[in-house]
C-alpha cells in the first residue's frame, strides 16, 4: 500500500494557509444535509462536534462516560503551549515548530508539526474567548511559564488544572450546539465498531451502556477522538476507562496503524505503593520548574531524606544534562529514574522511586510562593501518601502516560479509510517518537478547533449526501458481530476477571515493552501474549447479562482488544530496530546510555494493516522527508 | 484491615434496591476506597454475585465521575476530597461503612451506586457557555482581566461536576453548581455580556429539573471535594435578581 | 410575566422569604424596644401604649405590611419544604450532616410554633379574650393599663413558661434567618460569611434576652 501524506507543496510556513485557501467549500444550504459522527468527548471530540455543528453540519456525538464533560483530557495538569512570544524571550511559531519536532526525535512530519505550531496561538484567543480563567500577571495579561523541555515560557496554564479549564471551555461550546439542537449528544454509548460501506466510513456500531441495545449509527463521515492506549500497561495515569478499542476496530475494519510502539513514559508520578493498586497517578511536571531531582549516591541508603547529607547526594539529572537540568525531556527524565533505581538507589519501599525536592525552593522563594504554585498538587501528593511535601521530598516514578502512535492519518487528518478521520492522542500524530509537555493539550484543540472543520469540509464538497441507511446489510452484519461477542464474553463464565487479565498483560508490557525493549524481551512477549488471549477467551468470568449496565462486560471488551493489540505494539517495537524519543531499544544505545537514532534505515512513520488475529500485521513505511530541518542528534546535555 | 460494607444494591432504575452487606477483608490501609471496592468486586465475581456498579473513572479527583455516599456523607468523611481519592487509612480497621448512591429526584439511580447525573448537563446547555463560535477571537491579551478577578473565577471554575452538592444538601438543591458556572463566567469581561440570559436561564432549568432550594444549610459548601465556597451562591443570587431589574 | 417568572422561581421565592423576613425581624425589635418600657415603669409603658393608639393609621399600615409578610412568609416557606421534600423521595438510609446548623435544621417547626404563638399572643394580649378578667384594666389616668396586664399574666408561670419557649424558639429562628438574608440576597463573602453568623446569633440571643427579662423580672418580683 502506497501511503500518502498529500502534505501541500510549496514553503513550509504557506503550506496551510494555501491549502485551507485551495479546499473545496460546503455551501452554507447544504451543510445540514451532511451529518457527521464524532466519537470521544475529550478536547479533540468536543472541540470538532461543537466547531462542526458551528458551521452547520448535522452532528452526532458519543462518549462512553456519562458525562461529555469527564474525558481524561480533564486531567491534564501543567499547561498548553502557544508560540504566543507574549514573554518575549523569542519565541516565535518556528522556535515552537522546532522544539516540537526535535522533541520528537524527528520521527515526525514536518508539515504537520508547523501547522500546529502556527495555530497553537489561535487556540488561546479562542481559549479565552470562551471565558477560560487562564493564570494572569497583576496587569492582566496571560502569565507563561516554562514547561518540561522548553527554554521558552510557552506554556499558558490554569492553576494546576489547565486540561479541566480547556475541556470545560470545548464542553460548554458543545453544550451550546447540544441547546441549539445541531448536535445530538449519546453519553453512555460506546463505539464498538465502525462501519464501511463501499470502502468509505459509514457509521459505528454503538452499545448503549444503560440498557445494553447494541445499534448503528450511520452518516457522511466518522471522526475518531477516542484517545490514547495507555492503559495496555494496566497501570497508567490514563482514567480508568480509556480504552484502545474503537481505534483497535477501525484497524480491523482497514485503518492502519502507525507507530504503535510509541509509548509516552511521563516521569512525574507517585510510585506503585502496593499489588492492589489501580492506577498511577501524575504529578504535574511544572513541579520539575522548582523542584530538584536527585537519589543518595549510595545503594540501599534507607536513611530518610533529611539526614542524607547534601554532598551524599546524586542530583542525577543536573549532573548529566547540565543545560536542561531537571527540565530534560520526559523521555530521559523517566530512562534515567529507570536507571538509577535499577542501580539499586532508588527510594521508598518498593526501591522504585526517586525524590523530587522542592527544599531548595522553599528556601528561596517562600513557602507561600511554593502554595501558590503548586498548592493543589501538593495536596493530592499529601492525599494519597500521606505525607508532607513541604517537610519531605516527595518521591516519584515513571508511567505510562500518553501515546505517540495511533491510527495513521494524512494531512487531512483521515485515516486509510476515506471518511474515517482521526483528531487528538488517537491519531499518530505530530509528536512523533516523543511528546513534549504542554502539547497534547495543543494539538488537541488545534485538530478540533482548526484543521477538520476545514478538511472535512473538503472531503464532503467532493460527495453527495449519503444514501446509506442503518438496515444497509453493512451495518447488520458489524452489528451483528458485536452482539455475538457481547454474548461469547458472557457465555464464558470462566474462573478469572477481565481485570485480572488486564494486570497480567499489563505487567507483561511494561517488563517487556515499556521504558526499554530488548529483542528477547519482546520475543518472548509475542510469544507470552497470544497464550494470555486464549486464556481468556476461555477462562474469562464475566457475570450479568447484556442487556442491562454491565460494567464487567465493558472492562472485558475492552481488554479483549488490549490483548490483541499489545502484540502489535511488539511486533512495531520488535520491528524498530534504532532507539528514538520513547522508543529505547537496549541494543541501540550510545555508551552513555543515550538513544542511538538510526535515520538511515528508521526515518520513517511504520503503518501496520490487520490480516487478521494472531497474525503478524502487514507492514508499511511513509517515509519521512525533511526538508528544513536538518537531523541533529538530540541532544540535553 | 476489615470492613463490614453495606452497599446499596439495585437492579435498574424501575426495580427497588436495598442495603446487602459484604465483608472486605485484608485491605491495605495505602490503598483508596475504590480500589477497596475493586478487591471486593474480584471476590463477589470469584463466588457468582454480580460486581457491585460504581461510577469511576480518573481515579485523580478530578472527572467527577465518582459519586459514593459514605456514611451518609457524600465522597467521605474527608473534606476536599472525592471519593476516589479517599484513603483507607481514613477508616477505622472493623468500621462498618454504609454507602449508598446520590440521592436526588433529578439523579436517578442507574444500577446500584451509579446515577444518572445528566440533569447537570442540560443545566450547563440552558446556558452555561460564553456564546462565541471558532474563529474571530481577538487577540488573547486584549482584554486584560484583573488578576484578582481571573483568579477568583479560576476559584469558581474548578467545579468538577460530580453532583456531591446537591447530595448533601438536605433539601437536593443543586446552587452551588450552578453558582460556580454562573459565578465564573460573570467574573468574566468576556461572560459578563451574557449574563443575565446565562443567570435566568440555568435557573429556569435548575428548577425545571425538580433540584431543591438552597436554604442555606451550607452542606454543598462542606461536602464539594474542590471546596468550592457557598460565597458563590450569594453571587448567584445576586446575578439573578440583577437578570430582573435591569 | 418576567415577574411572575422571578417570583416562582426557586430564587424569587426565597428572596420574598428573606426580605418578608428581614421587616419581621424589623418588628421583632421594634417590638422588644416597646416592651423594655415595661421597667421604666407603668406610666411609660402606658403612655406608649396611647400614643400607639394615637398613631392609628400609621400602626395600621405597618400591621398590614407585617400581616402581608407573615402571609408571604410563611406561604412561599410552605411552597419551598414542599419542593424540597420533593426533591428527594429516596433518603439516605444513613442520615448525617456535616456543618449545618441546629437552628436551619428546624426553621420550619420553629417557624410553625412561633406562628401559634403568634395566634395566641394577639389573642391574649391584643384582643384579650384568653384572660377578659387581668385584661380590661384601666390605669388612674383613664389609659388603658397594659403595664398591669403584663404583671398579671406573667405571674402566672405557665404563661411566662409559653413566652419563654416561644423566645427561644424565635431566638434560634432568628439565628438562622438573620445570617441568611444576607446570603440570599447575594450582599455575602468568604470574609463576611462568619462574621455574619456571629453576628446573628449575638443579636438572636440579646433579642432572647430582651424578651424573656420581662417575664423573669415579673416571675422574681422585680417588676410589680
Amino acid at each position: 500500500m502506497k501511503l500518502d501524506s498529500k502534505i501541500p507543496s510549496g514553503a513550509m510556513s504557506e503550506k496551510w494557509t494555501r491549502h485551507r485557501n485551495q479546499s473545496r467549500l460546503v455551501s452554507p444550504g447544504n451543510k445540514h444535509k451532511y451529518k457527521i459522527i464524532v466519537v470521544g468527548t475529550g478536547l479533540a471530540g468536543a472541540s470538532a462536534a461543537a466547531t462542526l455543528a458551528e458551521l452547520g453540519y448535522r452532528v452526532e456525538c458519543f462518549c462512553f462516560q456519562d458525562s461529555a464533560r469527564r474525558a481524561h483530557s480533564i486531567a491534564a495538569q501543567g499547561g498548553i503551549n502557544a508560540a504566543k512570544n507574549y514573554e518575549n524571550d523569542g519565541d516565535s511559531v518556528w522556535r515552537l515548530f522546532y522544539d516540537t519536532i526535535k522533541g520528537g526525535d524527528f520521527r515526525s512530519r514536518e508539515a504537520n508539526v508547523y501547522r500546529l505550531a502556527e495555530i497553537s496561538t489561535a487556540i488561546i484567543d479562542q481559549c479565552v474567548a470562551q471565558g477560560i480563567p487562564f493564570a494572569r500577571e497583576y496587569g492582566g495579561y496571560l502569565a507563561n511559564r516554562s514547561f518540561g523541555g522548553a527554554q521558552v515560557s510557552r506554556a499558558f496554564y490554569a492553576r494546576g488544572q489547565t486540561g479541566q479549564q480547556l475541556l470545560l471551555g470545548a464542553y460548554q461550546a458543545l453544550c451550546r450546539q447540544v441547546q441549539s439542537g445541531q448536535v445530538h449528544l449519546y453519553t453512555r454509548t460506546e463505539m464498538l465498531d465502525l462501519v464501511v460501506v463501499s470502502g468509505e466510513a459509514k457509521g459505528i456500531v454503538v452499545r448503549d451502556l444503560v440498557n445494553g441495545k447494541v445499534t448503528c449509527c450511520v452518516a457522511d463521515a466518522v471522526v475518531l477522538a477516542t484517545g490514547g492506549y495507555s492503559n495496555v500497561f494496566f497501570l497508567s495515569t490514563n482514567a480508568k476507562g480509556c480504552n484502545v478499542t474503537a481505534t483497535y476496530r477501525a484497524y480491523k475494519r482497514g485503518a492502519l496503524f502507525a507507530n504503535p510502539c510509541f509509548t509516552q513514559i511521563h516521569p512525574t508520578c507517585i510510585p506503585v505503593s502496593g499489588e492492589h493498586q489501580s492506577k498511577l497517578t501524575l504529578m504535574s511536571e511544572s513541579l520539575r520548574n522548582d523542584g530538584r531531582i536527585w537519589v543518595p549516591k549510595a545503594k540501599g541508603d534507607q536513611r530518610p531524606p533529611k539526614h542524607i547529607p547534601e554532598d551524599e547526594r546524586d542530583y542525577y539529572l543536573e549532573r548529566k544534562y547540565p543545560s536542561y537540568g531537571n527540565l530534560a525531556p520526559r523521555d530521559i527524565s523517566s530512562r534515567s529514574a529507570k536507571e538509577v533505581c535499577d542501580e539499586g538507589r532508588g527510594v521508598g519501599k518498593t526501591g522504585q522511586g526517586v525524590y523530587l525536592d522542592l527544599r531548595d525552593a522553599i528556601a528561596e522563594l517562600g513557602k507561600d510562593v511554593i502554595r501558590d504554585r503548586y498548592g493543589n498538587l501538593f495536596e493530592m501528593y499529601e492525599r494519597i501518601t500521606s505525607e508532607n511535601p513541604y517537610d519531605v521530598p516527595m518521591r516519584i516514578y515513571p508511567a505510562p502516560h500518553y501515546t505517540m502512535g495511533g491510527l495513521w492519518v494524512d494531512y487531512n487528518l483521515m485515516s486509510t479509510i476515506p471518511g474515517l478521520f482521526v483528531i487528538g492522542e488517537a491519531n499518530f500524530s505530530e509528536h512523533g517518537a516523543n511528546r513534549l509537555g504542554a502539547s497534547a493539550l495543543m494539538q488537541g484543540l488545534a485538530d478540533g478547533y482548526f484543521v477538520l472543520p476545514y478538511v472535512i469540509s473538503d472531503y464532503l464538497a467532493q460527495r453527495k449526501p449519503s444514501t446509506v441507511r442503518e438496515d444497509a446489510p453493512e451495518c447488520r452484519k458489524a452489528q451483528e458481530e458485536v452482539i455475538q461477542q457481547t454474548k461469547k464474553l458472557l457465555s464464558i463464565r470462566g474462573s478469572r476477571t477481565a481485570d485480572d487479565f488486564h494486570r497480567e498483560l499489563g505487567g507483561l508490557m511494561w517488563n517487556e515493552c515499556g521504558m526499554s525493549r530488548s529483542e528477547e524481551g519482546l520475543k518472548k512477549a509475542l510469544k507470552r501474549i497470544p497464550q494470555i488471549r486464549e486464556e481468556f477467551w476461555g477462562n474469562v468470568n464475566v457475570l450479568g447479562g447484556h442487556e442491562e449496565l454491565n460494567e464487567a462486560l465493558e472492562k472485558a471488551g475492552r481488554v479483549a482488544d488490549f490483548l490483541e493489540f499489545a502484540e502489535l505494539m511488539c511486533y512495531d517495537a520488535l520491528e524498530r530496530r534504532e532507539s528514538c524519543g520513547a522508543h529505547f531499544r537496549v541494543e541501540y544505545q550510545t555508551p552513555d546510555g543515550e538513544t542511538r537514532r538510526d535515520d538511515q534505515r528508521y526515518k520513517h512513520v511504520s503503518a501496520w494493516e490487520f490480516t487478521g488475529v494472531g497474525e503478524k500485521p502487514a507492514h508499511h513505511k511513509e517515509p519521512l522527508e525533511f526538508e528544513f530541518v536538518d537531523l541533529v542528534e538530540r541532544s540535553y546535555r | 484491615m476489615n470492613f463490614t460494607l453495606k452497599v446499596w444494591r439495585q437492579k435498574n432504575r424501575n426495580i427497588k434496591g436495598k442495603l446487602e452487606t459484604y465483608g472486605a477483608e485484608e485491605i491495605s490501609s495505602d490503598i483508596s476506597f475504590l480500589e477497596m471496592l475493586d478487591q471486593v468486586n474480584e471476590n463477589l465475581a470469584a463466588r457468582g454475585i454480580e460486581p457491585i456498579a460504581f461510577d469511576h473513572d480518573c481515579r485523580e479527583g478530578i472527572c467527577g465521575s465518582c459519586s459514593l455516599t459514605l456514611n451518609g456523607i457524600p465522597h467521605g468523611p474527608e473534606r476536599g476530597t472525592t471519593v476516589c481519592q479517599l484513603h483507607m487509612r481514613h477508616f477505622k480497621d472493623g468500621e462498618t461503612i454504609t454507602i449508598e448512591p446520590w440521592r436526588a429526584k433529578p439523579f436517578p439511580v442507574v444500577k446500584d451506586l451509579v446515577v444518572d447525573r445528566n440533569a447537570f448537563d442540560r443545566i450547563i446547555q440552558a446556558g452555561g457557555y460564553i456564546s462565541v463560535s471558532t474563529g474571530g477571537a481577538p487577540d488573547g491579551n486584549a482584554i486584560p482581566i484583573a488578576k484578582e478577578k481571573a483568579d477568583r473565577a479560576m476559584d469558581a471554575a474548578q467545579c468538577i461536576g460530580c453532583g456531591a452538592c446537591a447530595a448533601a444538601c438536605p433539601n437536593a438543591s443543586a446552587m452551588l453548581f450552578v453558582a460556580s458556572k454562573v459565578s465564573h463566567l460573570a467574573l468574566l469581561p468576556q461572560g459578563a455580556i451574557e449574563r443575565e440570559r446565562r443567570a435566568r436561564n440555568m435557573v429556569k432549568q435548575m428548577d425545571a429539573e425538580g433540584f431543591g432550594n438552597c436554604t442555606n444549610h451550607f452542606e454543598c459548601e462542606a461536602a464539594c471535594p474542590k471546596e468550592i465556597s457557598v460565597a458563590f451562591i450569594a453571587k448567584l443570587n445576586r446575578e439573578y435578581v440583577r437578570a430582573y431589574v435591569k | 410575566m418576567l415577574q411572575s417568572e422571578f417570583i416562582t422561581s426557586s430564587i424569587g421565592k426565597k428572596i420574598v422569604i428573606a426580605v418578608t423576613g428581614l421587616f419581621l425581624f424589623g418588628f421583632v425589635i421594634g417590638h422588644l424596644a416597646g416592651n423594655l418600657l415595661i421597667f421604666a415603669g407603668p406610666d411609660a409603658l402606658n403612655s406608649y401604649a396611647r400614643k400607639l393608639r394615637d398613631l392609628a393609621p400609621l400602626v395600621w399600615s405597618a400591621r398590614f405590611v407585617l400581616l402581608a409578610s407573615v402571609v408571604f412568609h410563611i406561604w412561599t416557606s410552605i411552597l419551598l419544604t414542599i419542593e424540597n421534600r420533593a426533591a428527594r423521595p429516596i433518603g439516605y438510609e444513613v442520615r448525617k450532616t456535616i456543618q449545618t446548623s441546629i437552628a436551619a435544621r428546624t426553621m420550619m417547626l420553629s417557624g410553625l410554633v412561633i406562628l401559634a404563638f403568634i395566634i395566641y399572643h394577639l389573642l391574649h394580649f391584643t384582643f384579650r379574650v384568653t384572660h377578659p378578667e387581668i385584661s380590661h384594666l384601666t390605669d388612674s389616668l383613664g389609659r388603658h393599663d397594659v403595664y398591669s396586664m403584663v404583671v398579671l399574666s406573667f405571674q402566672k408561670v405557665y404563661i411566662s413558661a409559653v413566652y419563654g419557649i416561644a423566645m427561644t424558639l424565635l431566638c434560634l429562628h432568628l439565628a438562622h434567618g438573620a445570617s441568611s438574608w444576607l446570603q440570599t440576597l447575594g450582599w455575602n463573602n468568604e470574609r463576611t460569611q462568619p462574621l455574619f453568623v456571629r453576628i446573628s446569633a449575638a443579636v438572636s440571643l440579646l433579642i432572647l434576652i430582651g424578651y424573656v427579662s420581662i417575664p423573669i423580672s415579673v416571675l422574681c418580683g422585680v417588676v410589680k
